[in-house]
């Protein structure tokens, strides 16, 4: 068993930053409604306060750690471009995607609307954090202010399943391969 | 015999609303000049190569981070006039809400390409 380290690159940005962020997305839209709305039984304890900071401060290092390495590690060995005379594009996603008509909207659409709408992401859950950690419970006082935190989260889980779904199946159809290879197990 | 529940501090004073305005219309702003300089980027031919800003990236390296500096100065500028003022949200909340809209709206590809 084994896997090379642009596999490796791949799993760390999509099955761990990017992954991680999608599960804690749900969280801390529960979690913000619950806590802030007038309803909510009783005012949150500043302990449990505090969860909620460092919780959407993490979700904001998981956004910006997959739209980085998305970015910078990644899609550099994406959009790598063949040398000519280059038959076999295994070692260059998007070359192989654009040279079959019936993979190549995995690019034109997949690829080209993921690259852009993930970094709505980052920028989202970081104005949600920072009001968050601003206002803590004084939230219950601003309706306006929650229901703007909520809408940028909701639309922050969006575009990260966008980015998420296009990413799994660009990796099934032209899967970034290359450089090193890491032995994990010998088989039977 | 009856638990003692813990205490709970009151809730502070009603802190103006301004600083959280200037965070949410910075964001939306920020959003929104990433989805215009991505089809800027597209269309023209000088800007697709003014945008490398990090080659193997290519433009998307510049569209990213200019729309980000844009964001954080947006930021600044915004919290430094409203951080101590109670400003008008409702309208904030909406210009903020339909440029985070218009974002993800053009961002997508058949969209974009109607420009």
């Amino acid at each position: 068993m084994e896997i090379t380290t642009r596999a490796l690159w791949t799993l760390i940005h999509g099955m761990g930053f990017g992954a991680l962020y999608l599960l804690a997305c749900s969280g801390a839209l529960v979690e913000i409604y619950r806590r802030y709305f007038p309803g909510a039984a009783n005012p949150t304890a500043p302990e449990d306060e505090n969860f909620l900071k460092v919780y959407l401060v993490a979700m904001c290092v998981l956004a910006w750690l997959t739209v980085l390495t998305g970015a910078y590690i990644i899609y550099p060995w994406y959009r790598a471009v063949a040398p000519a005379g280059t038959v076999n594009f295994a070692a260059f996603p998007q070359k192989l995607l654009q040279s079959n008509p019936a993979v190549s909207g995995w690019h034109s659409l997949g690829m080209e609307w993921k690259e852009h709408v993930a970094w709505l992401v980052p920028i989202s859950i970081t104005m949600a954090a920072a009001v968050v950690i601003r206002y803590g419970r004084d939230l219950r006082n601003h309706p306006q202010l929650r229901a703007a935190v909520l809408s940028f989260t909701l639309v922050s889980f969006l575009a990260a399943g966008i980015a998420g779904y296009f990413g799994a199946m660009l990796v099934k159809n032209a899967p970034v391969e290359g450089g090193q290879v890491i032995h994990l197990m010998h088989g039977e | 015999m009856k638990k003692q529940e813990p205490s709970i501090p009151a809730i502070s004073a009603v802190l103006p609303n301004g600083s959280g305005a200037a965070a949410i219309l910075s964001a939306g702003i920020g959003s929104f000049m990433l989805a215009f300089f991505a089809i800027a980027a597209d269309k023209s031919v000088f800007l697709k190569k003014l945008f490398v800003f990090y080659k193997p990236t290519g433009p998307l390296s510049g569209v990213t981070i200019l729309a980000i500096l844009i964001w954080l100065i947006a930021w600044g500028i915004l919290e430094g006039r409203w951080r101590n003022r109670t400003v008008a949200l409702g309208c904030i909340n909406a210009v903020a809400l339909l440029l985070l809209g218009l974002s993800l709206l053009l961002t997508f590809p058949p969209v974009a390409e109607l420009f």
